[in-house]
């Protein structure tokens, strides 16, 4: 049910041709990472996925067709989206900054607080006000609030003090136990700790698909993404 | 002293006039990124109902009646703005240009049908006897009409923070104004809030249209004209999609226009043009102003 498969997937943005038929599958209850060099697509992806960026072709969520859907009901049907940049709410506090991500009954805050306890005791400051890192809390707090079928993050630790990369990717392994999630993540040993799955991109295309065991293989990272495996 | 306070007091009224123009004029490109030229006919939409309720429906004036046409006249302006939302706007987001001639001829043809229906002459707003009169502080003499602009946009100004910080709908406004996409990343409808943003910024200008046509002795078609182009100017210089930054800027217009016109006679025009140069040029997301996506 919460399995999502890309189809043949196209985006031109501007003029410029960025997502040039990307093809996937996100088994259930699974962590599939998305990888590749900077500039290969990888957020234009997950923004198509999200609706944000209009694309062709067909992506679909637990076999429904969610390609043309407005952004807040494909949210509503169980994706939870974490952007790059955090995109929190500056002028919010972090409290309405749940308070607004909240859709379910019961949301579940008691997750939110136990995995960054540090958040609530920040509840009436401003958003805007906060470290990086915190901001990255908030943005994934968001996300884990209500029940959904699969998360799609994006880049969750760019940016990060290393102290900060630890306590987020400990909080990313634990939803990962019990969670379907799609992953862009530059962080390779983020990605082998909690990823089954790896997809690797360039120039708009999927060029690998396979186990997180290839990213042991330096000759494979360094060709496939262009940078040193032992050092991230 | 006793003109100081008079005109001191004339520039906060005509700044609550302003005010009640341009507040919605704010939300709404604050959170939609829709500039509504047509947000002048919410006002005259909302001056003829009072019109109407004031002559037809309650013939004789009273405290209370012309609190109905005040009330009447700011939700047919609210109701006009939603169907236009809803009818026109609605398949216009993110075509700014597209928006900018369709709000325009908007406002052509309800200058015409109004002038076509009623006529173009200006017509008197009957109010009660005692908003002839003035009161006396120290030794100035000021006309009762000011303090009802000013207690009317207090009251307005003091309804739409609460609605903006006390409720959801509010939260997701204010979480609108800053970035909408993100809004809807989060599942969340924010075409409902667009709605909203158009009724209550209609239900101002419909308020501000009943009032202006107390402070202008009466009602016409084409009255919204130079009312609208303030507002925009105030919109500019509070920043757009902050109320508290409307009703700044508005004070600061209406007093500085009226002192400049008092001691610089017919300056007032050129002094609210220097403001707005001078905020664009120092501080161009305005004195409130949040960047908005």
């Amino acid at each position: 049910m919460s399995s999502l498969e890309v189809k043949d997937l196209h985006v031109t943005i501007n003029g410029s041709h960025i997502l040039q038929g990307v093809n996937f599958f996100v088994p259930e209850n699974k962590v599939t990472a998305l990888l590749g060099r900077n500039g290969v697509g990888k957020s234009t992806t997950l923004k198509a996925i999200m609706g944000l960026n209009p694309g062709t072709g067909s992506i679909k969520f637990g076999g429904t067709e969610i390609v043309a859907m407005p952004t807040h009901k494909i949210v509503q049907m169980g994706l939870g989206y974490v952007p790059e940049d955090r995109e929190i709410f500056s002028s919010l506090t972090v409290k309405e900054n749940l308070a607004l991500a909240a859709r379910d009954d019961e949301p579940n805050y008691d997750l939110v607080y136990s995995l960054f306890p540090e958040l609530l005791t920040r509840t009436s400051q401003r958003a805007g006000t906060l470290s990086g890192g915190q901001q990255q809390m908030v943005a994934i707090s968001r996300a884990l609030l209500n029940k959904n079928q699969i998360l799609v993050i994006d880049e969750p630790t760019k940016g990060l003090a290393p102290k900060l990369v630890t306590e987020v990717a400990n909080a990313l392994a634990h939803v990962a136990d019990h969670s379907t999630m799609l992953i862009v993540e530059q962080n390779l040993a983020l990605v082998k700790a909690i990823a089954q799955n790896i997809i690797v991109m360039d120039q708009g295309k999927v060029v690998f698909e396979g186990g997180p065991e290839n990213l042991r293989d330096e000759s494979f990272v360094k060709s496939m993404l262009g940078v040193s495996g032992g050092h991230k | 002293m006793s003109t100081f306070l008079l005109i001191l007091i004339t520039g906060v009224g005509l700044g609550a006039l302003y005010f009640l123009v341009a507040s919605g004029l704010s939300l709404i490109y604050g959170l939609m990124g829709v500039l509504n030229f047509a947000h002048g006919s919410f006002l005259t939409i909302g001056a003829f109902t009072g019109l109407w309720v004031s002559t037809k429906v309650f013939p004789n004036p009273t405290t209370w009646t012309f609190i109905a046409a005040m009330i009447a006249g700011g939700i047919a302006a609210g109701l006009f703005a939603l169907v236009m939302e809803q009818l026109v706007i609605n398949r216009l987001y993110n075509r700014h240009i597209d928006q900018a001639l369709v709000t325009v001829g908007v406002a052509l043809v309800v200058a015409a049908v109004l002038g076509g229906w009623f006529g173009n002459d200006l017509r008197l707003l009957p109010t009660p006897l005692w908003f002839m009169k003035a009161v006396t502080i120290g030794d100035a003499i000021i006309p009762i009409d000011r303090f009802i602009y000013i207690g009317v946009a207090a009251i307005l100004l003091t309804a739409m923070l609460s609605i903006l910080k006390f409720t959801r709908i509010g939260l997701i406004i204010r979480a609108g104004v800053e970035n909408r996409s993100m809004v809807s990343a989060l599942g969340i409808n924010v075409r409902l809030a667009f709605s909203t943003v158009f009724f209550i910024g209609g239900f101002a200008a419909g308020v501000g249209g009943v009032l202006i046509s107390v402070f202008s002795y009466g009602v016409s078609p084409g009255m919204a004209g130079s009312w609208l182009i303030y507002g925009f100017i105030v919109v500019v210089v509070g920043g757009m999609g902050s109320l508290t930054g409307s009703a700044i800027a508005a004070m600061l217009i209406g007093i500085t226009n009226q002192f400049a016109n008092y001691y610089v006679t017919g300056l007032g025009d050129f002094v609210v043009v220097f403001i707005l140069a001078a905020v664009l040029l120092t501080k161009p997301s305005g004195l409130l102003g949040k960047v908005s996506h």
